[in-house]
């Protein structure tokens, strides 16, 4: 447990120190959000009826595009190694490093969103509900997403090959976020229903994806 | 002969190579009754005669979910039981599934306008395919981007085990969702739906389009076997020249 432990510490310490890049996930996720406004006119009523499905897409490109920094780094400076070395279950360390990277990376976005939400017309109560199903939903985007962040770094291409890998893996999220989040501000149909499914999925990448990290770390790295 | 002995590839193209021709020829024979048959099959009373249309998008739908469960099994193999053939098997299989699914997605299309009035709809069902069409375009583009074939091969089937999930998925998602695609009719708890002068055809073509499927399978195992070879030799080859004193 202590290793375990550690390994968290390290991994977050190391995604918010300078060159960890995490927060640039943020960053990402602001520039999305105030281009939005661009594309489609600033009629804040419209806005305010995309909002939901604006931030969701959103935060799904920008875990995204962190999601690259889970095992390359690691794998440049050999540490990758020698944490599929330790005697500690590779399983519990990929599960370890997803949740660091989550809290690192994925929890920022979530906090983000007040205040986004404020940029594309949303009230308070629309706003929390979003940040809710985020909360409820990001888990699920890290922790499939490092999936393709482990057979991408056995491969040493990263980038538009992840990307490929991973999106048709989110949309089961991006689906029952959408519709948690559009359920609770304006629809007829209930928001328990998507929201246990979102949570659901978020449990279900917790189990599925470190196997499956750590199956192809373990067969991919030399 | 057991699959066992298959896994030495000169025995693989020996045994395919006797089993080929009969297999195309077979398929041939049923592709045309079926074809024949599909032709011949009465108007539907509610769609005339576009429900023709059925007799190529089913079996094309079928096969978009068998080849993955295919891989799915060849993805096994190459991890579990480290069979030789088996990310061959699985590489060939990966255009193949997603030539089938592309044909359901537009035979499926061409189907929904005259009957849905649309070409398109974000259905459970049509959506769920489509990623599966997706998965399969980032599998085919996983084995490109590997020269090592051993090492893209494990990845591969990583990947092909998690997107196994997406079939269940794709057969229930029309009992899940009320969906605008109609529900299951042939394979359903308490016998099908379908009147026998549908039901017989579309049997037929789906036999037809399994050892279609089965026969272009083999035939690029064979040819990605033959590849390796090329390749294995051109490694030899340019290995030996550089060994030769200038």
């Amino acid at each position: 447990m202590r290793a375990l432990y550690a390994l968290i510490g390290r991994d977050i310490k190391i995604a918010l120190r300078v060159g960890g890049g995490a927060l640039i996930g943020v960053l990402f996720f602001l520039t999305v959000v105030v281009l939005m406004p661009f594309a489609i006119g600033p009629d804040l009523a419209l806005l305010a009826r995309l909002g939901p499905a604006i931030l969701w897409l959103g935060a799904l490109l920008a875990s995204l595009l962190t999601l690259d920094r889970l095992f390359t780094a690691d794998h440049d400076d050999g540490s990758l190694d020698l944490i599929t070395m330790s005697r500690t279950p590779l399983e519990l360390s990929c599960a370890a490093k997803a949740l660091a990277h989550w809290l690192a990376a994925g929890l920022p976005l979530v906090i983000a969103t007040p205040v986004l939400g404020l940029l594309l017309n949303l009230d308070a109560s629309a706003t929390a509900t979003v940040a809710l199903t985020l909360l409820a939903g990001t888990p699920a985007l890290t922790f499939t997403g490092m999936i393709g962040a482990a057979l991408a770094v056995t491969l040493h291409r990263g980038g538009l090959l992840l990307a490929v890998l991973v999106l048709p893996l989110s949309i089961p999220v991006l689906i029952f976020g959408v519709a948690a989040s559009e359920a609770a501000i304006t629809g007829p149909t209930s928001f328990g229903a998507p929201f246990s499914i979102l949570c659901a999925l978020s449990l279900f990448g917790l189990v599925l994806g470190p196997f499956a990290a750590a199956a192809s770390l373990r067969h991919g790295l030399d | 002969m057991t699959l066992i002995d298959l896994a030495n590839p000169t025995r693989f193209l020996a045994f395919t190579a006797r089993l080929l021709p009969w297999m195309a020829a077979v398929t041939a024979i049923l592709l045309a009754v079926g074809l024949y048959q599909s032709a011949m099959a009465p108007d539907d009373y509610q769609q005339g005669a576009t429900v023709k249309i059925m007799f190529i998008h089913v079996p094309n739908a079928w096969l978009s979910m068998f080849v993955w469960g295919v891989m799915s099994l060849a993805a096994l193999g190459t991890l579990v039981w480290r069979h030789p053939l088996a990310d061959v098997a699985a590489k060939a299989a990966a255009p193949l599934g997603a030539a089938f699914t592309f044909l359901a997605l537009v035979t499926g299309s061409l189907w929904g306008r005259p009957m849905w009035g649309t070409y398109w709809e974000w259905d459970a069902r049509l959506t769920s395919v489509l990623i599966l069409f997706l998965m399969y375009l980032g599998l085919i583009a996983l084995w490109r981007a590997v020269e090592d074939p051993s090492r893209a091969a494990r990845a591969a089937a990583v990947l092909t085990l998690v997107g196994a999930i997406n079939l269940p998925i794709i057969k229930f998602s029309v009992d899940w969702w009320n969906t605008l695609h109609q529900p299951a009719s042939v394979m359903r708890m308490g016998g099908s739906t379908l009147d026998r002068a549908f039901l017989i055809p579309l049997l037929v073509m789906a036999v037809a389009f399994s050892l279609l499927f089965l026969t272009l399978h083999l035939a690029a195992m064979r040819n990605e076997i033959l590849r390796r070879r090329v390749r294995a030799m051109q490694m030899i080859h340019v290995a030996q020249a550089g060994q030769r004193p200038v």
